[in-house]
């Protein structure tokens, strides 16, 4: 079965969505998160969605929930990487996300992590510190 | 109607120059075309339209024969809309050729009442509907040029500029409605992808008004620049606009605003880890140059 890859970082999972998202795989996208993040202890969670060009509520709605479990279950979401023509199309929708992270590209998604304090979980809101 | 085209052909010296004088007295307009030209015109119309009435008849200007005088007629129209003349003025040229033709219908025919009336009849009707026709196309020319400037004032106006590594600015001058928040939203998040820039200055200073609307347009822009991973800055809040805001009782918690652009910009740079250090501070006013941890530290 057509399933959606869940990658481990350290204490980061990334997933990388490339095919077109249905309903069923994103349940199924669901069911994997969770169980990862409660296997792995991860923290942090990345989402690069820079390939995905169609997207409806349900979609949106399914980054809400993966966000909103993650952190229940202690990990911190970050969507990364969406294109223009989604980010609209999740406007006109209605569907601002109020409780996702979001960021330009997988770089930036993983420093946000990082800055966060992802590997100590901190907790806190992120904060550089470069010196 | 031969008897019309029989007049027209037999008169049409005469009818040519009162109808010039006419126009001298009535719609000339020397600041907007010369003369000359404007004889020009009177001479190939008239020519033309007594060909037409000659070949076709009267009835009916839609028809084949009259293909020749419709397109000049229309060319005239066009070209005057352009030149700023006003519809009335257009409409005239061609309906003030009414009293030399009824003169030279009444000297042919003042003797049979009956006939008389029937070839004014379909000389009124004929210019009546000539009238209309180059009424049409000076409007056509006039809704073209409306369009075509509707289009490039669209394009025109939301230009994406890019302040720093990381930082854009979209000025937006006018107001803004549905069509335009469409372009400037299109045209911002495309941006932000192809400089990959976080953080994004939305200056409102050139907006006349914010209401309700408008501001409703700028927060659906922000909340979609905010899903691609990209922060909007306010900036150009007028004083009178804080109080609308306030006012109208829009929600703007979750959006930063400045007052002023350089305000935004600071913001900006200091959002991304930069500061802006004077070289000299002695040598007051001289370079301002940017220091700090200049390696990229999105976050």
């Amino acid at each position: 079965m057509e399933r959606i890859p869940v990658l481990r970082m350290g204490t980061l999972l990334l997933i990388t969505i490339q095919v077109d998202m249905h309903d069923k795989l994103a349940l199924q996208l669901q069911d994997d998160v969770t169980s990862r993040i409660a296997e792995w202890g991860s923290t942090g969670v990345l989402i690069d969605i820079s390939s995905l060009e169609i997207v409806d509520s349900f979609i949106g709605r399914m980054l809400a929930n993966i966000a909103a479990m993650s952190r229940v279950l202690g990990a911190e979401t970050i969507v990364v990487g969406m294109q223009p023509a989604v980010a609209i199309t999740l406007v006109e929708l209605g569907m601002s996300l109020p409780g996702v992270r979001t960021a330009l590209s997988v770089e930036a998604g993983m420093e946000l992590l990082y800055g966060a304090g992802a590997g100590f979980r901190t907790g806190s809101e992120h904060e550089r510190d470069e010196a | 109607m031969s008897d019309l085209a029989d007049i027209i052909s037999r008169n049409e010296q005469q009818i040519r120059s009162e109808w010039i004088g006419d126009l001298h007295q009535t719609v000339q307009r020397s600041d907007l075309m010369s003369k000359a030209e404007m004889e020009e015109q009177c001479s190939a119309l008239l020519s033309a339209v007594t060909e037409a009435v000659r070949s076709s008849g009267s009835e009916d200007v839609m028809t084949a024969g009259w293909r020749q005088t419709r397109e000049y007629l229309e060319e005239i129209s066009a070209s005057r809309a352009r030149q700023g003349f006003t519809a009335t003025e257009v409409a005239t040229f061609v309906l003030s050729l009414k009293r030399p033709l009824f003169s030279a219908i009444r000297r042919d025919m003042g003797k049979t009442q009956d006939k008389m009336f029937d070839t004014i009849w379909t000389a009124t009707e004929l210019l009546d509907r000539l009238a209309l026709l180059t009424t049409d196309a000076y409007l056509a020319a006039r809704e073209e040029l409306i369009s075509r400037q509707q289009q490039e004032l669209l394009e025109l106006s939301t230009p994406v500029v890019k302040l720093w590594e990381g930082i854009l600015a979209l000025p937006i001058i006018g107001t803004l409605d549905s069509a335009r928040t469409q372009v400037v939203m299109e045209n911002l998040l495309q941006t932000v992808v192809a400089t990959n820039s976080k953080y994004a200055i939305i200056d409102i200073t050139g907006v006349p008004t914010v209401d309700t609307l408008v501001a409703q347009h700028l927060l659906k822009t922000i909340t979609a620049a905010r899903l691609m991973g990209a922060e909007c800055i306010i900036s150009g809040v007028r004083p009178q606009i804080a109080q609308t805001i306030v006012h109208l009782g829009i929600n703007l918690e979750d959006v930063t605003t400045r007052a002023r652009l350089s305000d935004a910009f600071a913001l900006a740079l200091q959002m991304s880890g930069r500061t802006v250090v004077r070289q000299n501070a002695s040598a007051a006013g001289s370079k301002v140059v940017l220091a700090g941890p200049l390696a990229k530290q999105e976050g």
